[in-house]
């Protein structure tokens, strides 16, 4: 495989974070809480889907060949795409997006830092816009979990409940495997093992002022960068792809 | 303070000051039936942006392409957003939102019948972005001049935001009609349907509008129901004509002498029975706001209990 | 009431340089949010660069019927504008 074509597997896979968890985020449009919310949940569905552009684009420059964002996005089956199985769990309700969102966002911040001095100016330079705006998510994150976790017992049971679903998805955010092995060594690649430990606190200080407890269970499923994936994605994918499935080829 | 020294405010005087085109603001003096009128009108329009999110909404996960996602979104939650200026309008006249809110589960209050049509294909996001838009900003603008202030003044606001809604929508339609055979026919499906609705959107004939004599004269409204519909046909026989669809009225000519389009008469027996349940998708759109208001209540009750806890402890502290 | 949020007053710096106006209100939980809501609800095309919020039944706001006891008298001092005061040809700068 040549350079680029590395690069470009590696960036396939950040785009495919941000629309599949854009596409999630975005199933909630006209279904929040309340008025307010429902703007302020586009608006991150908006980030997540911008941020996908962007990293689509770049792929498609280095691959070359008329791929567009939309060739990425809109003509692979889900066996071709390597999001985490984090981002594209079933929306649930508001406190398992709000948990979701959390747990991601307290990743994405950090790994967006540490992007930003990548090697590769174009990644840096998404990572640099991209991290201003997980800024604010997360700020947006610890007072839901706060809120929620300390609110009510229900509440609080449904915080527990999706920490409790969603925990054992967590650590294939800091999996590593050649691919990244190699492109971190080159300078490109963030190591998402040097960002674990300030994950851990970041979730932990939260979740404990929450009053929720921070889970120990030990299970753990991951597949999501091999193209093994839950169930469900492929319902995403029939959704998101129908246009361009059902009518191939055309301009829209 | 002597009570009889402050002239008392009366009709006469809130009268003369709408005639004289000032604005009437929410502290001031005013009949109850111009603060339940307004109530009325600026709740259905608030309500129809919120519900109006929905046939459009129900695109976002299947919008055929990356930018037109992003554009849907955001046009999306702009309705959202309009109707969260309406509602902030309305609430200056001492209603909650949550009342209103109430109102419109119950069926008491009404939202644009438009909405209560499916979107089935692609198309129907341009013809409702293009056409429903259009007719909402027609409308619209024309309520920038109303007379209550915090309506006239998110009148402005939305139309602000709303002029890159019809382009995007008629942007929609023209690439249709630039496309294979299918999507063109799938653009003059979607014409053929939200047409006539569309027109209806600006109500019953001037001689027949329950509500149209007394607002003009309040200025709540500033232009007739059938002076609106008019100018907008005029606009949009011009640009569907431009990318080459055909309006699906047999009796649409240009009339020299008046300067405009005649066209036909619009199905009252339809816009009567969509409005009083019988559109395809009413129960449905009522039923989705519904759901989504219970489906959010515990997160409300749960801020709610937060907030309490917190003022227990700074007091605590303090 | 079964929905606890309260009501939001929302002024926004649209430049440096110029003063907060008022733009709506909004529903939110505390002061925080509410700062945040503003920022999605009422800056999504990028219109503020400070946002204030402030609780609406905070707010003070005079009546309709301190108009005439107010405003009026205040209306009869022509003396404190600069147009009531003529001066000679060919003075400018004034």
């Amino acid at each position: 495989m040549s350079d680029n074509a590395h690069i470009a597997k590696y960036v396939l896979r950040l785009a495919d974070d941000a629309l599949v968890l854009g596409h999630r985020l975005s199933e909630w449009t006209s279904r929040a809480p309340f008025l307010e919310e429902d703007l302020a949940l586009t608006n991150v569905a908006l980030d997540f889907v911008g941020r996908a552009r962007m990293y689509y684009q770049y792929a498609a420059e280095l691959t070359g060949g008329g791929a567009t964002e939309d060739t990425f996005a809109y003509t692979r089956d889900a066996r071709e795409f390597s999001n985490l199985l984090l981002c594209e769990l079933p929306r649930g309700d508001f406190a398992f997006s709000v948990v979701r969102q959390f747990l991601y966002d307290a990743f994405a911040l950090p790994f967006l830092r540490e992007l930003k001095g990548s090697s590769d100016q174009r990644l840096a330079g998404i990572a640099a816009k991209a991290e201003k705006e997980s800024t604010y998510h997360l700020r947006r994150g610890k007072e839901w979990v706060l809120r929620l976790g300390d609110g009510t017992t229900e509440s609080h049971q449904r915080m527990r409940q999706a920490l409790d679903e969603l925990w054992g998805y967590t650590h294939e955010l800091f999996e590593v495997d050649a691919l990244e092995e190699a492109l971190i060594a080159e300078g490109i690649a963030v190591d998402p093992r040097t960002i674990r430990d300030e994950w851990q606190q970041t979730v932990t200080s939260v979740l404990i002022q929450a009053t929720l407890p921070v889970p120990e269970s030990s299970w753990s499923v991951q597949g999501g960068r091999t193209g093994y994936h839950t169930e469900s994605l492929g319902y995403l994918l029939a959704e998101l792809q129908f246009m361009q499935r059902a009518y191939p080829g055309l301009r829209w | 303070m002597n009570d009889n020294i402050v002239a008392l405010p009366s009709e006469e005087k809130f009268q003369a000051r709408i005639d004289a085109e000032e604005k009437i603001e929410p502290k001031d003096w005013m009949p109850e039936k111009y603060r339940q009128n307004l109530i009325r009108q600026i709740s259905q329009h608030a309500h129809s942006e919120v519900i109006g999110e929905q046939p459009e909404g129900n695109w976002i996960t299947r919008a055929p392409t990356l930018e037109r996602k992003a554009i849907l979104l955001a046009k999306v939650q702009d309705e959202a957003g309009h109707g969260l200026y309406l509602y902030s309008a309305a609430e200056t006249l001492g209603i909650t939102r949550e009342e209103m809110i109430d109102r419109l589960h119950k069926g008491i209050s009404k939202y644009a019948s438009i909405f209560n049509y499916p979107s089935l294909t692609w198309a129907d996001i341009g013809a409702i972005g293009w056409l429903v838009d259009s007719a909402a900003i027609v409308n619209q603008v024309s309520l920038q001049n109303t007379s209550y202030g915090p309506y006239a003044r998110a009148m402005v606001r939305i139309c602000k935001e709303e002029s890159f809604h019809q382009r995007q929508g008629y942007n929609i339609m023209m690439v249709l009609m630039q496309g294979s055979e299918e999507q063109r026919a799938m653009a003059q499906d979607s014409l053929n349907r939200w047409w006539w609705p569309a027109l209806m959107m600006f109500g019953p004939h001037d001689g027949e509008s329950a509500h149209s004599a007394q607002s003009m004269k309040w200025k709540i409204k500033r232009r007739s129901n059938d002076d609106l519909r008019q100018q907008y046909v005029d606009q949009a026989v011009q640009q569907a004509h431009a990318i080459g669809l055909e309006i699906p009225d047999p009796d649409l000519k240009w009339n020299e002498d008046r300067g405009h389009y005649d066209f036909g008469e619009i199905d009252w027996d339809e816009f009567e029975r969509v409005i009083s349940g019988d559109g395809l998708c009413n129960r449905q759109r009522i039923a989705h706001h519904i759901k989504a208001h219970e489906d959010g209540a515990w997160v409300r009750e749960a801020m709610a209990a937060y907030d309490s806890k917190r003022r227990a402890r700074a007091t605590d502290v303090a | 009431m079964s929905d606890h949020l309260q009501l939001y007053e929302v002024f926004i710096r649209s430049r440096r340089g110029l003063d907060h106006k008022h733009v709506g209100s909004l529903h939110a939980d505390d002061p925080e949010q509410a700062l945040e809501y503003a920022r999605d609800v009422y800056t999504r095309r990028g219109e503020g660069v400070s946002i204030w919020v402030v609780a609406s039944r905070d707010i003070t706001a005079s009546q309709e019927s301190d108009c005439e006891s107010f405003y009026d008298p205040l209306d009869d001092k022509p003396y404190r504008h600069a147009a009531m005061y003529e001066l000679p040809e060919g003075v400018d700068s004034l």
